[in-house]
């Protein structure tokens, strides 16, 4: 056996270390020492974030390990490095939680458990094979609904906790089913041996193939909570501890989001237009649209963001429609985008929520008297989500409207008139919170001006800092599009 | 980069922003705003001096300080800048609104300082639009200029403001959403090879590599999405509620600048990149606007209250602009540019003008204000004048620009053409109808509120606005010949030898 394949696996394997690190502490140390197990969690996983950027896989091209079974590219190292960038906001934005007096004797759960999810999605994203696939998928999402259990008092996190396990095990079922059919049908579950035998598959039986890749579309909408497969969005959302909510929108969905990529390109690439194209649209047109209508009505701000980012998960299909590789690069630059302004928009929920417990819209009305700088965060995320310009929002959007158009057909134009038309609608939506901030003008004011805490205010500040920076500086798009190969 | 002078055009306001934001009282405010401004205003007249200099020089040239610097290369998005005689034109243009909308903003209250950093903001953008030749950018900025209307009407608005804001908001960045849909439609068939497509307007006129099928669904949809800027119906119904809830010098740079966006976008991207569909196409837009003209005027004959009626009047008059830019001739084309100044200079003047009344008897219903001539004749006498500018009276810059308008479009000799002409001719008498409606019963007559007896004219910083925009109108309208020629050297054969016109 050739031990150097494991050097391709270098961050799954520096991930485990860090999870045993995190581990150790927690079980084995003093609780005196254990009271900075969130701080070196973060600093810790600063480093390995760090680390990643740094290439130890020679040369740029794609490097196949353990019989093909695993793979790993500059592209797929990129995607890493974004989600780990999440990650990483995610955890400092959640210290205050951590430590809150029912969480603290649990917090170290909380580290571990999301670390082995991160690493499931690393072998979702890096698996060639769909044994380690599902190994990946499964690990990834089955501690989630620990995670989001964790709030031991509310009932409402339990019955989230309840949804999200049947809802995970469900998709994973049917994903199966279609993978079986997907075996039936080319003998094999290697991604590259199922792509060189789907044409002939396709000619033998379309409609197996038709069921099978529908059953494995239906099986990954679950996960990305997509139309018609996104009901338990909203109240796994509401009520999942904010960390965990925003953990699940933007790195457990980023992640899925990818994935489906790889699976749709390099698995069905080759059948794309007989057998999943029409699927394709009438998923992206039926999840913007009901997304953004069920968004209209919310009152209760994560219900709200879950509806959001149902609908930003059409946006981002848009960059499979393209089948290229500037779809790829628009795909992972919307990601890391959507990461950087969904959580600001639940850094400020969650630094409110901390601080008296209010999640409605209601509540945030005059916010900007009581505690501008919140409201301002507030407002460049939702400007940024929204798509308005100057903020990296806008050039997301941009940039994925562009690839898809790429593509040329008449139809695909359509698509993107829809989408772009419900942009507006997702513009009204965004704007009732800051109407409500900022507009509203009522007596009592909820919230009490407070000062939020040090590891709060860092994260937003990351979080600003992107919103500004990841759009009108253009080296971040040029980077991502120098990994998939143009300029 | 910075060698360029466009560059400070953007510069300037992105400087006031970082200024306004260290400010702490609303004396600094005051201070960063006016001398942000006249440096602007300063600036813009520097160009044209530089301009004119370089047009002497290089009569061929279709644009002067041009510069690009490469932004996302992949994409070929370029920060591209130039401008001919009509954006520097525009550029005067919103630099005179800008500082006389500072002095207009005098007393805002509450929350002046982040009054000026949108309104502020909003001027980066239109400034950025005007300066820019690369879609993408203009794109961009163009965004950038809608947003701040949203906070701006909503929060320092009166009336029904939070309808109307959001009216206002969602109707343009619905047209936008067209626009965008256009323009990467353009980006696509820029050029033949993909290795050279291209955001830049002149490269991809030079190309001219659209196909006419490809145009013909291009046209509308960049057409429509400025369009709903410029207020052709029966996209027009944002205006007079957002003109009527927004703060004075808000409704003085959107009437004034923001709406000669739309005017501005449908000829530099739709028309110039698109003849062929604009040639082949126009009669639909023409009976659109030719309704706008002759509805917007109409529909201000009936208002009471003043802001409703110069919403109105800026639909008719806005409309004459699309009207005219849709004859595609030199003389009707230089007529819509010189009724884009016009009526940005005059609009402004009026909405400065009911900001300053409404200040002071805090009403805009016509039927409760009376006899004003006796109380504030200051502020009366520029009613009138702005009024007479509005109607088309001679030595004022409106008889010039409809005059050049309607002589341009007189030139079509077929029968659609001159049907159009004539009713949006009858447009000029109706705007003397509630032109001088307005000024009987508001200026004139018996005073109809005791209380109006107590009232001041206007103070210093109120004058210096008025007097600069009417200094402006009447400008114009006693040296046509100059700013006709400025905007009539874009309107080179060469656009026209596309259409098959002269």
């Amino acid at each position: 056996m050739d031990y150097s394949q494991f050097l391709a696996m270098k961050q799954e394997i520096s991930l485990l270390v860090l999870f045993l690190l995190v581990f150790l502490n927690d079980t084995f140390l003093p609780a005196r020492a254990q009271s900075s197990i969130g701080k070196i969690t973060c600093l810790l996983f600063g480093l390995f974030t760090l680390w990643g950027f740094c290439p130890v896989v020679v040369g740029d091209s794609v490097v196949s390990a353990f019989a093909g079974m695993y793979e790993t590219s500059p592209v797929i190292v990129a995607i890493k490095n974004i989600l780990n960038v999440g990650v990483l906001i995610v955890l400092i934005q959640s210290l205050k939680w951590t430590s809150s007096e029912h969480q603290v004797i649990r917090r170290g759960e909380f580290y571990e458990l999301l670390l082995i999810t991160l690493f499931g999605m690393y072998l979702m994203i890096s698996g060639r094979h769909f044994l380690v696939f599902i190994i990946g998928l499964e690990s990834a999402s089955l501690p989630l609904a620990a995670m989001v259990a964790f709030n031991k008092r509310r009932y409402e996190s339990h019955e989230a906790a309840a949804k999200y396990i049947l809802t995970a095990v469900f998709s994973s079922a049917i994903l199966l089913m279609g993978l079986s059919f997907v075996y039936g049908l080319t003998g094999t579950l290697y991604f590259h041996h199922i792509a060189e035998g789907i044409a002939s598959a396709a000619s033998a039986n379309i409609v197996l193939l038709v069921i099978a890749i529908a059953f494995v579309m239906s099986g990954m909408g679950f996960k990305l909570s997509l139309v018609p497969f996104h009901l338990w969005t909203a109240d796994v959302y509401q009520g999942a501890p904010t960390s965990v909510t925003s953990y699940l929108s933007v790195i457990s969905k980023g992640s899925a989001a990818f994935a489906f990529l790889v699976i749709l390109w390099h698995v069905f690439g080759q059948v794309y237009a007989e057998a999943w194209e029409w699927m394709l649209y009438a998923l992206i047109i039926l999840t913007i649209t009901i997304g953004n209508l069920f968004a209209i009505r919310q009152k209760n701000l994560k219900r709200f963001l879950a509806f959001s980012s149902i609908s930003q998960a059409g946006y981002i299909m848009l960059g499979i429609v393209g089948n290229n590789p500037m779809g790829e690069a628009a795909l992972m630059y919307y990601i890391l985008v959507y990461i950087f302004s969904n959580l600001a928009a639940f850094g400020v929920i969650g630094a409110i929520e901390n601080n008296c417990g209010k999640v409605s819209m209601d509540d945030y009305n005059g916010l900007y008297k009581t505690n501008p700088r919140l409201a301002v965060t507030m407002m460049l995320a939702m400007f940024s989500l929204a798509g308005i310009p100057p903020f990296a929002g806008f050039f997301s959007k941009f940039f994925i409207f562009t690839s898809a158009i790429n593509q040329g057909s008449v139809s695909i134009y359509v698509l993107v008139l829809i989408a772009l038309i419900n942009t507006i609608i997702s513009l009204y939506y965004y704007l009732l919170v800051v109407k409500a901030m900022f507009i509203k003008d009522e007596d009592e004011l909820t919230v009490a001006p407070f000062r939020s805490a040090f590891s709060e205010r860092l994260g937003m500040w990351i979080c600003v800092a992107g919103i500004l920076a990841l759009g009108i500086v253009s080296c971040f798009y040029d980077s991502l599009l120098n990994v998939v190969g143009i300029g | 980069m910075f060698s360029n002078i466009l560059i400070y055009f953007v510069v300037i306001p992105v400087l006031m922003l970082a200024g306004l934001a260290l400010c702490r009282n609303i004396k600094q405010i005051r201070a960063v705003a006016v001398t942000g401004s006249l440096a602007l205003t300063a600036l813009s007249i520097y160009l044209l001096v530089e301009y004119l200099a370089l047009h002497a020089a290089d009569p061929a040239a279709p644009m002067h300080f041009l510069g690009q610097w490469d932004w996302f290369k992949p994409l070929h998005i370029q920060l591209a800048v130039g401008v001919d005689g009509i954006s520097v034109a525009m550029i005067i243009l919103s630099s005179i609104i800008l500082l006389t909308g500072s002095f207009a903003s005098w007393k805002i209250d509450p929350m002046p300082k982040e009054f000026f950093l949108w309104l502020i903001l909003l001027s980066v953008g239109v400034f950025g639009f005007f300066i820019s030749i690369d879609l993408f950018t203009m794109f961009m900025f163009y965004e950038v200029a809608l947003i701040p209307m949203y906070l701006l009407i909503g929060v320092w608005g009166s009336g029904n403001k939070n309808y109307s804001a959001m009216k206002l908001t969602l109707m343009l960045m619905g047209g936008s959403a067209f626009l965008m849909l256009g323009l990467i439609g353009i980006y696509y068939h820029s050029a033949e090879n993909p290795a050279d497509l291209t955001w830049n307007i002149l490269k991809i006129s030079e190309n001219a590599s659209i196909s006419t099928g490809w145009q013909y669904f291009l046209f509308p949809m960049t057409f429509v999405g400025f369009g709903v800027l410029g207020a052709m119906f029966p996209f027009h119904t944002w205006s007079p509620d957002g003109h009527a809830s927004a703060p004075t010098a808000v409704s003085m740079l959107h009437a004034g600048v923001l709406m000669k966006l739309g005017g501005y976008g449908c000829f530099r991207v739709a028309i110039y990149l698109m003849p062929q569909a604009a040639h082949d196409l126009a009669w639909i837009f023409l009976i659109l606007t030719g309704i706008s003209v002759v509805y917007g005027a109409f529909s201000a004959c009936v208002q009471t209250d003043l802001k409703y009626i110069n919403a109105y009047s800026s639909v008719s008059h806005c409309g004459l602009v699309i009207f005219a830019i849709l004859m595609l001739n030199t003389t009707a084309m230089t007529g819509a540019i010189m009724q884009m100044l016009s009526h940005g200079l005059m609009t402004a003047l009026f909405f400065a003008l009911i900001g300053m009344i409404y200040g002071r008897t805090h009403t805009r219903d016509i039927t409760k204000m009376g006899g004003l001539m006796k109380i504030m004749p200051f502020l009366s006498v520029c009613y009138v004048i702005a009024g007479f500018a509005s109607l088309g009276l001679p030595g004022l810059s409106g008889f010039v620009a409809e005059m050049t308008i309607f002589v341009g479009s007189f030139e079509h000799a077929d029968m659609f053409h001159r049907v159009f002409t004539i009713v949006a001719c009858c447009s000029i008498v109706i705007t003397a109808v509630y032109i001088l409606r307005v000024v009987g019963k508001l200026l004139l007559g018996p005073v109809q509120d005791e209380h109006h007896l107590a009232l001041t004219d206007a103070t210093w910083w109120e004058r210096t606005a008025t007097v600069t925009l009417i200094i402006s109108v009447a400008a114009i309208g006693c040296f046509p010949n100059f700013f006709a020629n400025l905007i009539r050297w874009t309107f080179t054969p060469e656009i026209f030898s596309v259409i098959g016109m002269n």
